[in-house]
């Protein structure tokens, strides 16, 4: 799939080809080589970082919050990491002139979009503490997302069309614009919250009892529901902030992994999922790409596309969504 | 009184109930009991006279106002969730969150506190598995989904992941409910049979008096106005369980032992 994704584009590359120029070996077209090395490679790299990445944080949350709805998507993060962007867009705009571009660099839109994510985690995360009932926790969820969202409207209302266009880029998603630097903090980010939701396998099998029975076997809840939280947020809030808000990903493949592999024990899902989202990502990427044409569709609308059915299907056959 | 070293389960003068910044809210006061190992010990008493609250008191999900709880004559105070994991095991009202595992994987979790950080299963976990397997008789639901069973099947998988956490004493917060007659009296039996072959300590609370006056060793009679604790015989013949309710619909029969309504 990896080496599909990376054949397939505008430019068709033979799969030999592809081969022979990821191992330094001689390749008769230096553009295709120019295109696989520089473009192909990091975008199916990255592809694969944020649909694992998206993954496992939807089976970390919805296990967390024992409910098969949560996601990064539902619960606000990636609202939050679209809010810290939007305000760096188009908040740079009221600093105008040379102020404005420096703001801009790619590692801002980095940090703002993780700062967003942390924050809005944060608050649901000071929420629960509060609040006992998970199905509220989601409603809050809900609610920040409404609420960033309308932020960003008021800002977008009042942006000039530049900035605007920029912000609205970004929504779409891409796997795309990602430099080899860029893979670097994605790819530390993505270790770092991949090795800590391993730390959290026990825990969340002992959450699958609910939080009274967990305590009961000598579970420290404080202790594991900061570590899922964390783990989360580093892996959605760095995912977005690179790839945009990729909706669906986090909610759809854990179910769909659970399908396949037909049990709950995190030992098996949290490799699986980490697996099936990578694969799950790539598709999504090469259908985007229309393969042959010289059109590229917004990664966002394609995983929609493929993960909203794919959602309806399994609640129309199961009739339950069980996690 | 027995000698203190077989007591595993002891309260000295508790009160339970919440705290609040304006005086505290007491639910019940003065409990005092005792249990040795190999006993059921049945906890009967109204709607919201703090059945629930004592248990949960008991098992550090919440603190006593005052008074003291000794588990194998230990201070409550002095355990941590850790090790009380390891002396205490629960079987709670609620089912658990997630019912898409098998009965073998629900049981599995009862290893938890013995297990390593990844939760690895070792061969003595397996044995201690298959022996609540075993001992509940759900060895052959054991690859069954939790959303397959009945809910008497459901409950002894629960007992049976208790079971597994190997403590010597083990507290149920009314395990019959749900269920029909047959197998309310299947669960209160096995759990009988429990402490004699496993010398565990069982405490339930229940609203199956009848069985619970026929099965349990010792009874905790939770009233408004006080605790009674004591045989069964002893409670009937103190006229205690006729405390339980208001009397101006039901009445306990001590000839036969059981509630009667008043014509």
């Amino acid at each position: 799939m990896f080496f599909a994704n990376i054949s397939l584009g505008s430019v068709a590359i033979p799969i030999t080809e592809v081969f022979k120029s990821l191992f330094h070996l001689s390749v008769e077209n230096t553009a295709w080589n120019f295109i696989i090395q520089d473009y192909r490679l990091p975008k199916a790299l990255t592809a694969v970082m944020v649909g694992s990445g998206l993954s496992v944080c939807g089976l970390l949350m919805q296990t967390l919050f024992r409910n098969p709805l949560a996601g990064p998507f539902v619960l606000g993060v990636s609202s939050g990491a679209s809010l810290g962007v939007a305000l760096l867009i188009m908040g740079a705009a009221g600093f105008g002139g040379i102020l404005g571009t420096a703001l801009l660099g790619t590692w801002s839109l980095v940090i703002a979009a993780g700062l967003g994510s942390f924050l809005v985690m944060l608050a649901v995360l000071a929420v629960t503490v509060r609040v006992k009932d998970t199905m509220a926790i989601l409603i809050i969820g809900l609610m920040f997302g409404s609420v960033t969202a309308a932020i960003v409207g008021v800002l977008a209302y009042f942006s000039p069309a530049e900035q605007l266009q920029q912000y609205i880029f970004w929504s779409f998603g891409s796997l795309g614009n990602n430099s080899w630097e860029g893979m670097l903090v994605l790819f530390i980010c993505f270790i770092a919250g991949l090795s800590m939701s391993i730390f959290t396998i026990k825990p969340l099998n002992a959450l699958l009892l609910g939080e009274n029975y967990a305590k009961s076997q000598g579970l420290n809840i404080a202790k594991s529901r900061l570590i899922i939280l964390i783990a989360t947020c580093i892996l959605a809030g760095a995912v977005t902030a690179f790839a945009g808000p990729i909706a669906f990903i986090g909610l759809a493949v854990p179910h769909i992994t659970r399908q396949i592999f037909t049990t709950a024990s995190h030992h098996i899902l949290i490799p699986a999922v980490t697996l099936s989202g990578a694969i799950i990502m790539l598709i999504c990427d090469s259908i985007a790409q229309i393969p042959f044409t010289d059109y590229t569709l917004p990664i966002n609308a394609i995983t929609s596309l493929v993960g909203a059915p794919v959602v309806i299907w399994l609640l129309v056959r199961k009739r339950k969504l069980l996690f | 009184m027995p000698n203190q070293q077989d007591i595993t389960l002891q309260t000295k003068n508790l009160s339970i109930g919440y705290f609040h910044k304006n005086g505290n809210h007491i639910v019940a006061k003065n409990i005092n009991f005792f249990s040795n190992k190999s006993e059921l010990i049945g906890l009967v008493g109204s709607n919201g006279i703090g059945k629930s609250t004592l248990l949960r008191t008991l098992c550090k999900v919440q603190n006593a106002l005052s008074g003291e709880i000794f588990i194998n004559n230990q201070n409550l105070k002095s355990y941590t969730y850790e090790t009380l994991a390891e002396t205490l095991s629960v079987v709670l009202t609620e089912t658990p969150a997630s019912k898409n595992m098998t009965v073998a994987e629900l049981v599995a979790l009862g290893r938890q506190p013995y297990t390593n950080w990844l939760g690895t299963i070792t061969e003595n976990d397996k044995t201690h598995i298959t022996q609540a397997l075993e001992a509940t008789e759900m060895m052959s639901f054991k690859d069954r989904k939790c959303y397959e069973l009945s809910d008497g099947q459901l409950q002894r998988a629960l007992i049976a992941r208790a079971l597994a956490q190997d403590t010597p004493i083990i507290i149920l917060d009314e395990p019959t409910t749900h269920l029909d007659l047959y197998h309310r009296a299947s669960i209160l039996k096995l759990l009988k049979n429990l402490t004699k072959t496993t010398g565990k300590t069982i405490l339930f609370s229940t609203h199956e008096i009848d069985l619970a006056i026929q099965l349990c060793d010792k009874m905790l009679v939770m009233t408004p106005e006080e605790c009674y604790f004591g045989d069964p015989c002893q409670l009937i013949e103190a006229g205690h369980f006729s405390k339980l309710f208001p009397k101006n619909l039901i009445d306990f029969d001590v000839e036969v032992g059981r509630f009667k309504i008043i014509n």
